[in-house]
């Protein structure tokens, strides 16, 4: 068996994707700070901050980048 | 849950068979009839529908036993062929149009979504649904959102570890991120004790029509069967791509017509969850899986089908019941005392 290392369990990892044409997903974050310098926890283990600016979640994408012609999405 | 009224000659002798002993001596069951629509035959789903539940909780009234059951199992099998083979032949041109295309696949299958035909059922619940139609839409929402998720975990012993990694990520929130007030199916079952609805798993099963629990039964088949195990990934693909915005919509539709924020709260968490999981189960799961087996993709894309097609004939037969100021499986009264 090849020992793989571990990240201690207090480590902060955090990792950020781009989603092309929607929203950025963050694993590991503990909260996000909007526009308006509010904070939202994060609740699940991955979340979807919106990036059309166009969610009726902010920070939080709610798919509404989907309705949106495809000039006007994030790319 | 007992085992559910049979609705035809089929069920009737698959059911009587499923009351006894597994040991009881009894004439072998055949099924040698075939079904010009397999998906809207009540006989035939309910059937499929009982025997799939031996798996996931089963019955008070039938013997655990029948699990394995040869017997039941080559019944399953032939009702199965037929089931699949309408699937196929029902969506075989939005298979062929979405393989024969190029581009990255999470993209094609998101465009597929967006452009399946099909009436929509969460703007008319958002604009102009009845209170009684709100409730009956729940009422059949509820014999797949009881058991949420469920059918898709079964394929997770059947994937590389990599693409394993990402399905259970996204279960684990299904499943209410370790928190058991949060998994989705208590939501479900918060959300129908508020509208006045029993909320005991499988309470409607007897009330709804084939068409609804096809929803439920094309799941299981994708679920149970390691050979269709890319058509239960794809089909995941399409059920999270089609839910944030209608979910935002069901929400508004259940706070229009006089429901509380309890009643709502099962569709709030799936605008944002959804958003998140829509994201994950096509470019996480079915384009990885994709990428490695090259050969799955039309599977993919043969799940996410089936589960659109299923959809819009669900969305179909309700809206036009409702345009005739009818029901097709009407709600009980609300003010009806509803069990615990």
């Amino acid at each position: 068996m090849t020992a793989v290392a571990r990240e201690p369990l207090d480590a902060h990892v955090v990792e950020a994707t781009l989603c092309a044409g929607g929203p950025m997903l963050l694993r590991g974050a503990t909260h996000v700070i909007d526009d308006d310098g509010n904070r939202h926890e994060v609740e699940r283990p991955v979340v979807a901050v919106c990036r059309c600016g166009m969610s009726t979640r902010i920070p939080w994408c709610d798919g509404t980048h989907k309705l949106l012609r495809p000039s006007e999405e994030t790319r | 849950m007992k085992l559910p009224r049979h609705r035809g000659p089929l069920s009737s002798a698959v059911f009587k068979r499923m009351l006894g002993s597994r040991d009881a001596e009894s004439a072998p069951l055949r099924v040698d009839a075939s079904w010009p629509d397999p998906i809207d035959d009540a006989d035939l789903q309910v059937t499929l529908w009982a025997l799939y539940e031996l798996h996931y909780r089963s019955f008070e009234d039938v013997d655990e036993a029948w699990e394995w059951c040869p017997e039941l199992l080559a019944v399953r099998e032939q009702l199965e062929a037929q089931f699949e083979r309408a699937l196929r032949d029902e969506v075989r041109s939005h298979v062929d149009t979405v393989v024969g295309a190029t581009g990255d696949l999470a993209d094609r299958l998101f465009a597929l979504t967006d452009s399946f035909e099909g009436p929509s059922l969460a703007e008319h619940i958002e604009r102009h649904a009845t209170r009684e139609q709100v409730r009956e839409f729940l009422l059949h929402k509820s014999i797949y959102q009881l058991k949420e998720a469920d059918p898709h975990t079964w394929v997770v012993p059947r994937l590389e570890p990599d693409i394993k990694a990402h399905l259970v990520e996204l279960q684990f929130d299904e499943y209410g991120d370790g928190q058991p007030a949060r998994v989705h199916q208590t939501l479900y079952a918060h959300t129908l004790a508020g509208a006045g609805l029993e909320a005991t798993y499988g309470a409607y099963v007897d009330a709804v029509p084939a068409t609804t629990l096809a929803l439920s039964n094309a799941m299981s088949l994708f679920g149970l069967h390691r050979r269709l195990r890319a058509a239960a990934l794809g089909h995941l693909g399409a059920v999270e791509a089609t839910s944030s915005i209608p979910c935002r919509r069901y929400a508004a539709g259940i706070r229009r017509t006089g429901f509380s924020d309890d009643v709502a709260f099962f569709f709030d968490e799936h605008v944002e969850a959804d958003a998140v999981h829509e994201q994950l189960a096509l470019r996480g799961i079915c384009a990885e899986l994709v990428k490695a087996a090259p050969d799955l993709e039309a599977d993919v894309v043969f799940g996410a089908s089936a589960c659109l097609a299923l959809d819009a004939r669900f969305a179909t037969r309700l809206l036009n019941a409702w345009h005739n100021q009818d029901h097709v499986t009407p709600p009980p009264p609300y003010d009806a005392q509803v069990p615990a």
